[in-house]
């Protein structure tokens, strides 16, 4: 029996009764990667730490210990995210050779999980992109559709949750690069609250605006990755010192009264009229299910993708300054000084779109342009969290698409950065107000690729997220 | 033409906390090169500062200490540049909101006080060290990387090589007494960047300053400062205008090369660290750090006056740690301040001036002081033991009666040299009689010399004086 189409919360079902044990479901879903390798979803897989890893899990299973509800459930992670002694390569040259000396404390908690790490997903380099066609190495392609994009930054991963190689992967979303690639495959993705989920052992990319979150198969999933995800991090100023909250307990099962938040100034502009109609078609959902509808203004929402590209280029410049290959990475041996090294190795190394957002970010900081830009956006920031503080004293959450149009063709988009950008439009506003939000498939457009929607929630607000979702992910399955 | 010389220092110094500034390795200057080091402090990829609380504290000591204005609200800053030795290519520092501000250091320079205000004192990190190998390669040491680091900026209020070597020794001093660092210039644990420029006397315009590195010693500050001084008004004079510019101090060739002008420096590119989160420092925090505050030079020398001491003494002694430190021990054994003082001043500190360390410990030079507060040997004879002391590094008791130098105090005895004396001088004693009183020292050295300098002296004088009176 294929067990690899199942979701977590069926697949640890059978592995606590001991139907099926953890080295057979990985090497399962190890096979399923050797099948679809067309797909380049990973980067590299880790066959031998997988099986060494399931293979302990089955035996804590025979001695009946009791175990997570992760234990010995194969899933992937994207290739920015460090576990000890494998390659993180960020999907760029510069880090092809990169061993990382340590592990993410995200990775260590999947690891208190039991959950089986098969291998690292392909992203688009350094995580700036929307398609992973900024890889330096593959384009991992629509699952629906192989001419299309998978979306991105963590393309990868929603590949290869869609694509059945691995029961869940674990995304970076810093401007939407988890929920749009789990729009486009047709897959959940989580962007959880900024401080939730720790960022130590991931590679920054800008470190206000990143956040880990799962992507997985169905929202009950969502929530038991994110419940072995969270927890306080002391390695890292930013994480929040909160209690954990078991995010299982999030159901009901009914949104009776719940009030839904449309924003107004997302029009439809730029949007896909498919995507329009199944958005509408989800409000008619929610409403028959019991729940309001109120229009709400957040006037800078508009603001917030420039604000985003300002702020997150300028962390960005920053945070990959250190790539010099004095280090690690690539390094030439013929430099004739210091700065010839740097020049070269970063040249070699960084692709197209990182250097553009590396020179963004430089000119954005550089003296007699900060105030006008780095500053202004850090201004727009504010007004546009108080905008969302404001709006949700009269609102649950808050309902849009996850992204303007379902997935693109390969190649549409990579000489346009601008209309590439603009895929990010509903997704950004959340990071830059710190929110989080979960993006859930609602159907497919006429060509078969799928089409998804988006729930933003106040700061922490993940179970009335999660709840949410989950009524129309569970009672609307047959529309998937 | 006369010129005003206007300076202004950058003084940087290593914090002595047991970890580095954002991450938990050791901060312990001579290790084995890059052996405190982790990924924080190497800047690899994914990881992470966290702000050692320690060196906020001790930052805000300095502050304290220096007067200055503790900011409630403090920012961390991404100071931007490429160079080997800043493994993540940006230091942690602090621009916009810095921990101090405002505070000042009391300078003496001939006799005269003069304040030195400061502009700033924050907290950054510090970078690793390039050491070149001999072989035409450049080695990196990431030890020093990320350990915590003040750096006090003057106003422009230092008119000398004088005046900047009395700030120098002030604030290392000062800072040796807040015990927060060990202000070893040559460990670099100190360090100084002089900013200069010259403008004619008593004019309000500024000249164009420059910036001088690489100053390793005081007496280099003192050369170079004399040396640029001179360069530019001599520039000036020659009718050149003075180029903003940094300079590099060669203190070999003595004198300064051009490293970058103005039109070549950095920008720096500075922005909150989105790794850390400002630091909100309550009054009550500061009354905290301020109690915790050890007694500094100024409060220490008012202390000395308040035993007796003068002035002048007090100061002397406050004027290094050590030397306080070894007054304040002797003073646990012996409570003559006094007698302690006027020792360490005349003979510890001239002893020192050519022998760097202190041969006695500070029981054993009470022992000696003891002996001569209960007259048990003059002074004359103490100053005997403690040259041996010093030499070989036995115990005062052990000397006083190796040498038999116990002082006498045998009234008896003492009389009887006295009317041996009266006997063998009638001359003197005519002289005395007749009103010169001083004739008295005559006969109390011959009964000194008598006594093989044992008797007690001040016995000797009372008894002659009665002898002579009857």
């Amino acid at each position: 029996m294929d067990y690899t189409k199942l979701s977590i919360l069926e697949v640890s079902k059978l592995l606590h009764d001991g139907s099926v044990t953890s080295e057979e479901l990985t090497k399962q879903v190890l096979n399923n990667i050797k099948q679809k390798q067309n797909l380049h979803a990973l980067t590299s897989v880790c066959e031998e730490y997988a099986l060494k890893k399931a293979r302990e899990v089955d035996a804590l299973f025979k001695k009946g210990e009791k175990l997570p509800l992760l234990a010995g459930v194969p899933i992937t992670i994207k290739d920015n995210i460090n576990i000890k002694g494998l390659k993180t390569t960020c999907s760029s040259k510069f880090l092809e050779n990169f061993v990382a000396p340590y592990s993410a404390t995200i990775v260590e908690k999947l690891e208190q999980n039991y959950a089986v790490i098969v291998g690292k997903n392909n992203l688009d380099e350094f995580a700036m992109g929307s398609s992973t066609e900024n890889s330096a190495f593959f384009t991992t392609p629509n699952p629906y559709n192989l001419e299309y994009v998978s979306g991105g930054s963590s393309g990868g991963s929603a590949c290869a949750v869609a694509a059945n190689l691995g029961f869940a992967g674990v995304g970076t979303d810093t401007g939407g690069s988890v929920r749009q690639p789990a729009c486009l495959c047709g897959v959940v993705g989580l962007k959880p609250t900024y401080g939730l989920v720790s960022r130590y052992g991931i590679v920054a990319f800008a470190s206000s605006l990143d956040q880990a979150g799962p992507l997985t198969k169905t929202v009950k999933d969502s929530a038991i990755m994110l419940n072995a995800l969270t927890g306080y991090d002391e390695k890292e100023e930013t994480s929040v010192k909160r209690e954990k909250e078991d995010y299982l307990t999030s159901f009901s099962g009914s949104v009776k009264g719940i009030k839904i938040g449309l924003i107004k100034e997302i029009g439809s502009d730029g949007m896909d009229v498919e995507v329009k109609e199944k958005l509408e078609s989800v409000i008619e959902f929610y409403k028959n299910q019991g729940a309001e509808f109120v229009e709400l203004s957040v006037p800078f929402v508009n603001n917030a993708l420039a604000c985003y590209y300002i702020l997150s280029s300028a962390e960005a410049a920053s945070n990959l300054a250190r790539f010099d290959g004095v280090k690690y990475g690539v390094s030439v041996f013929d430099a004739k000084n210091i700065n010839d090294l740097y020049l070269k190795n970063r040249s070699n190394g960084f692709g197209k779109e990182v250097k553009r957002r590396i020179m963004l970010g430089n000119y954005v900081l550089s003296s007699g342009y900060y105030d006008a830009y780095y500053k202004k956006a850090k201004k727009v920031q504010k007004k546009l969290v108080e905008q969302f503080n404001k709006v949700f004293e009269s609102c649950d959450v808050i309902l849009t698409p996850t992204s303007p149009t379902p997935a693109f063709k390969i190649g549409e988009k990579a000489n346009n950065p601008l209309s590439m950008y603009l895929s990010d439009v509903y997704t950004v506003p959340v990071n830059i107000a710190e929110l989080p939000a979960i993006s859930v498939p609602c159907g497919f457009n006429k060509m078969g690729l799928p089409i998804g929607f988006q729930l933003i929630g106040k700061k922490f607000s993940e179970k009335t997220l999660f709840n949410v979702a989950d009524v129309y992910d569970s009672k609307n399955g047959e529309a998937k | 033409m006369k010129y005003d010389t206007v300076i202004g220092l950058e003084v940087h110094c290593e914090l002595k906390t047991k970890t580095k500034c954002f991450c938990g390795c050791k901060n312990n200057f001579g290790d084995e090169p890059n052996s405190n080091c982790c990924p924080v402090c190497l800047g690899f990829p994914g990881a992470l500062p966290v702000l050692n609380k320690t060196a906020v504290e001790y930052a805000i000591m300095a502050g304290l200490a220096f007067n200055c204005s503790i900011n409630n609200e403090t920012v961390f800053e991404r100071k931007n540049y490429f160079y080997p030795d800043l493994s993540k290519a940006y230091q942690i520092s602090q621009l916009e909101k810095p921990l101090c501000v405002n505070g000042y250091v009391e300078i003496n320079v001939n006799g005269t006080t003069k304040k030195i205000r400061l502009n700033r004192i924050h907290l950054e990190e510090d970078a690793g060290k390039l050491i070149h190998d001999g072989m035409g390669g450049t080695v990196v040491d990431y030890n020093r990387g990320g350990v915590p680091l003040i750096e006090i900026v003057t106003e422009p209020d230092i008119a000398s090589a004088d005046e900047a070597i009395a700030f120098l020794e002030t604030l290392k001093n000062t800072i040796a007494y807040t015990g927060i660092s060990d202000v070893k210039m040559e460990e670099g644990s100190l360090r100084c960047d002089v900013n200069l420029s010259v403008k004619p006397a008593g004019s309000n315009q500024l000249g164009t300053r420059t910036e001088m590195k690489n100053l390793n010693s005081f007496k280099a500050v003192f050369r170079a400062i004399n040396y640029e001084q001179k360069r530019q008004i001599e520039e000036i004079e020659d009718g050149h205008e003075i180029v903003q510019e940094t300079l590099r101090w060669d203190d070999a060739l003595g004198e300064s090369k051009s490293m970058r002008s103005k039109e070549d420096s950095q920008d720096y590119r500075y922005f909150p660290d989105p790794d850390l989160l400002p630091v909100y420092i309550s009054n009550e925090e500061i009354a905290e750090i301020k109690s915790k505050l050890p007694i500094l030079p100024n409060e220490l020398k008012a202390k000395y006056v308040s035993y007796g001491l003068s002035d002048y003494d007090a100061g002397l002694l406050v004027e290094t740690k050590n030397i306080s430190d070894y007054f304040n021990e002797v003073l646990t054994h012996i409570s003559n301040p006094k007698l302690v003082a006027n020792f360490i001043i005349n003979e510890t500190m001239r002893k020192l001036k050519d022998d760097n360390t202190n041969k006695i410990d500070a029981k054993n030079l009470a022992e000696l002081l003891l002996l001569i507060d209960k007259n048990e040997i003059s002074s004359t004879a103490g100053k005997q033991v403690f040259e041996k002391m010093w030499e070989t590094g036995k115990s005062a008791g052990e000397l006083v009666e190796q040498l038999g130098l116990k002082q006498l105090n045998n009234d008896d005895e003492i009389l009887k040299m006295v009317l041996e004396a009266i006997s063998n001088f009638p001359q003197s004693v005519a002289d005395y009689k007749n009103g010169k009183t001083s004739a008295i020292g005559f006969l109390v050295g011959q009964v000194m010399k008598n006594s093989k300098g044992k008797a007690n002296p001040q016995k000797v004088s009372l008894m002659l004086k009665e002898e002579l009176e009857k």
